[in-house]
């Protein structure tokens, strides 16, 4: 903040305040020409003003305000970016511009923000840590927190708080948000690449089809791939469609199971995640998808992720 | 248009009788779309799946239409009455009081439009888009024309104080409305447009004008209105000039920094956070000099407060108005506002200004204008303004405890934390726990809304009746 703009802010709201002291000392003494508590002379259709004295204790109550005000100004920053107050105080690193950075400053950080996550670091830092560590310091494998119903406890709020906005408070998912209770999986669900996918967050790309197939040929794949899962369909469209197939084979594998590498999806169950409709099918076929899972590893921290990663994992393991 | 004895015939009050209708009539409408999105938070299904009924949409027309519509339309039949009488000469500029009438009407009739079909700046109490921001920016133009120009006309001495709190509000609503809603348009025959402003400087500006909408709209211009009708309807001189002084531009010079308490903790510099909340701090004082200048007024009018139902309304009006003007000081303390933030709290905060106060020294105002203005010496039912007293004041008691226990509840909810660090209740919880305080207050808002209706059969029937007929009731 530059020396020009301190001056101006500070300049301006201490005439306002000051002014407010000011008058408020003018406005105590009577020095008007009429005596206290009489009409003063002028009438306003009707109506008149008393001269009465200012309440005392609405002015001292107003000094209290005035002189609380001048003490948090400069107990805290007021007036400028430049200077901290007496107290040093600051609600962040407000000038932090980037993720590093902000880890950077997290160490030396004396903010209300870093002091706050130091305290909750010491309290609740020791319980994390005993549920998601060994003795010996390394990560417990996730098959073993998984086992552990107090860690699983913990995993399953932080799931709530963070995950059932698209997965459901039941994990079961919905259209577009994969179903993470029932064992089958886009990117596999091996512990530890449920970790990876919840650390780094995933991007499913199916393309769009229509320029390339025409309409007829969005209706034959179509056709073909609800043939896939075991649906009654017109043989001689599917067929057609299976002709095609080959280009969808390069992701959804020749027999279309699916192949966790690229996160696409087994074709041949009865598992949709856009809506398994002839309708949902053309449109996923014609006009492609875009799923997105965030990253979550600079957010909620591996230790965190550990825990959560956990609690998915244990939701399919339990059938 | 005959006149009553008690206007001298060369006031312009056709315009003051027109606004003071209109005020009735989009006060119902306002209230109604109030009623109607507190009772979608109750059952979604109630938007029918019709993207205009959709709370998004709603919600921006019931704020618009209670503040612009109701509320703006009060202040301009208040300001062109008061202005007047007490200035002893008729409004100045012939036909442009006229044009103001007519111009406001159309600036609400294209938001009633506009909003609910999706066109929104989103900035909040400023969402309607560029060409109607430029139409409120000319119509603004000419009624301070009006109002100022009849201020340098008038045959008093001095100006009465409840003109300066009038034409602090609308000198600072003109400059609020022309830096907020700078925007480039898309293009010219396109709604849309884009705001100046970006990023924390853009929160800033729009709660720079969020907050003194509410400092100079609702509260410095129904200061105007309680310093002509509480000591007109009481019968009793204002009770200290100089207290009236000094309230007034202490209120007025630091209302306008006060902006920044609504961005604790968020991007804006920690500088301007600490300035916002030292000056809402003070700003506690000098709003409660109105309160007192207000309430003592009545001092040895008491009595008339068991009798005259118009006159309680002023005076509960004045209850509200200080009990909101302390807690919006204390919600801008930072460890306040930690709790109370993003809550119900602020929800019922509001309404008990715009209800409590805004709303029922409107009410009152109204109830003492109407029979003046239509030529007769009281409205049809004094019973009718008692019932409607009552209806007012269960309707935001009800209204206000249930977002004070609902926001408590909320932010304490949304901080709790388990022994290992997880947050206790998600989201949803906090939500499926609000429900019977929504009921609560849509029970309230009903009950206000049908006080309004009471209202509007009253005002009918004291229009209706033959000039003149209807003689002052005894009282009690």
């Amino acid at each position: 903040m530059s020396i020009f703009w301190t001056i101006w802010i500070t300049t301006i709201s201490l005439i306002v305040i000051i002014g407010c002291a000011v008058l408020l000392k003018l406005a105590s003494k009577n020095s008007t020409n009429v005596k206290e508590g009489d009409p003063m002379p002028h009438t306003f259709d009707g109506i008149q003003e008393l001269n009465n004295p200012l309440p005392k204790w609405w002015v001292g109550l107003f000094w209290f305000s005035i002189f609380t005000a001048l003490i948090y100004s400069v107990a805290f920053p007021a007036y400028t970016a430049n200077w901290n107050g007496f107290l040093n105080w600051s609600s962040s690193e407000q000038s932090v511009k980037s993720q590093a950075e902000s880890d950077e400053v997290a160490k030396t950080s004396n903010s209300q923000y870093q002091r706050e996550m130091n305290a909750a670091e010491e309290k609740y830092g020791a319980v994390f840590k005993k549920l998601a560590y060994t003795e010996s310091g390394d990560y417990k494998d996730i098959e073993v927190i998984a086992k552990d119903t107090e860690a699983v406890k913990v995993g399953q709020r932080l799931f709530l708080q963070n995950c059932a906005q698209c997965h459901g408070s039941d994990a079961r998912g919905g259209n577009g948000f994969p179903n993470l209770s029932d064992n089958d999986w886009l990117y596999g669900g091996e512990a530890l690449t449920i970790k990876e996918t919840i650390m780094k967050g995933r991007h499913g790309v199916m393309p769009a089809w229509k320029d390339i197939l025409g309409e007829q040929g969005v209706k034959e794949v179509s056709t073909y791939v609800l043939q896939l899962s075991g649906r009654r369909v017109n043989s001689i469209e599917a067929q057609a469609g299976k002709d095609r197939f080959v280009m969808c084979a390069a992701c959804h594998g020749p027999e279309g199971k699916g192949m966790h590498e690229f996160g696409a999806p087994n074709l041949t169950d009865k598992v949709w995640l856009y809506g398994g409709s002839r309708k949902a099918v053309e449109d996923t076929v014609r006009n492609g998808r875009n799923g997105v899972m965030p990253a979550w590893g600079d957010i909620l921290g591996e230790d965190k992720v550990q825990l959560l990663a956990a609690f998915v994992y244990s939701l399919s393991q339990e059938k | 248009m005959t006149t009553a004895t008690n206007i001298q015939p060369d006031y312009n009050m056709k315009v003051v009788r027109q606004f003071t209708l209109t005020t009735i009539l989009w006060g119902i409408v306002g209230m109604s779309v109030g009623v109607l999105i507190a009772a979608q938070l109750i059952w979604p299904a109630l938007n029918f799946d019709t993207p205009w009924l959709t709370y998004s949409r709603l919600r921006p027309l019931h704020t618009n239409a209670v503040i612009f519509a109701f509320g703006t339309s009060a202040l301009m039949a208040t300001s062109f009455y008061v202005v007047q009488r007490t200035c002893q000469t008729k409004l100045f500029g012939g036909p442009l009081a006229s044009i103001v009438f007519w111009g406001w009407q159309l600036i609400i009739l294209s938001a009633v439009i506009t909003l609910p079909l999706g066109y929104t700046t989103s900035k909040e109490y400023a969402e309607l888009e560029w060409p109607i921001d430029l139409l409120i920016t000319a119509v603004w133009v000419v009624y301070a024309i009006v109002f100022f120009g009849t201020l340098t006309i008038r045959k008093t001495s001095h100006i009465y104080v409840a003109n300066w709190f009038f034409g602090a509000f609308i000198l600072t609503v003109a400059v609020l409305h022309i830096v907020n809603s700078l925007a480039i348009p898309l293009s010219m025959s396109s709604m849309k447009s884009y705001s100046i402003y970006s990023g924390a400087v853009d929160a800033m500006v729009q709660w720079w004008y969020g907050h003194n909408a509410v400092g100079f709209l609702l509260t410095a211009g129904f200061l105007g209105m309680m310093y002509y009708f509480v000591p007109k309807q009481a019968n009793r001189p204002v009770y200290s000039y100089r207290l009236s002084i000094i309230h007034f531009w202490a209120l007025i010079a630091v209302y306008i920094w006060a902006g920044p308490h609504h961005l604790h903790y968020t991007a804006l510099p920690d500088w301007a956070q600490s300035l916002g909340m030292v000056m809402s701090i003070i700003l506690f004082v000098p709003s409660w000099g109105g309160m007192i200048n207000g309430i003592m007024t009545l001092s040895g009018a008491w009595h008339k407060l068991r009798t005259d139902p118009i006159l309680r309304f002023l005076v509960v009006s004045l209850s509200f108005y200080g009990m909101s003007t302390f807690e919006g000081p204390m919600m801008a303390i930072k460890t306040v506002n930690a709790l109370s933030h993003y809550t119900d709290w602020t929800v019922g905060h509001v309404h008990s200004g715009a209800l409590g106060w805004v709303a029922m020294v409107t009410i009152g105002s109204l109830y003492h204008l109407v029979p003046r203005l239509f030529g007769q010496k009281g409205m049809y039912s004094v019973a009718l303004i008692n019932l409607h007293f009552w209806l007012a004041t269960i309707g935001t008691v009800l209204y206000i405890v249930a977002m004070w226990i609902s926001g408590v509840m909320q932010g304490l909810m949304w901080r709790a934390v388990n022994a290992d660090g997880t947050l206790t209740y998600t989201f949803v919880e906090s939500l499926e726990k609000s429900y019977p305080f929504y009921t609560i207050r849509l029970v309230g808002g009903i009950i206000f809304l049908s006080g309004m209706f009471v209202m509007a059969y009253n005002t009918y029937k004291t229009i209706a009746a033959k000039e003149g007929s209807i003689k002052p009731q005894e009282l009690g």
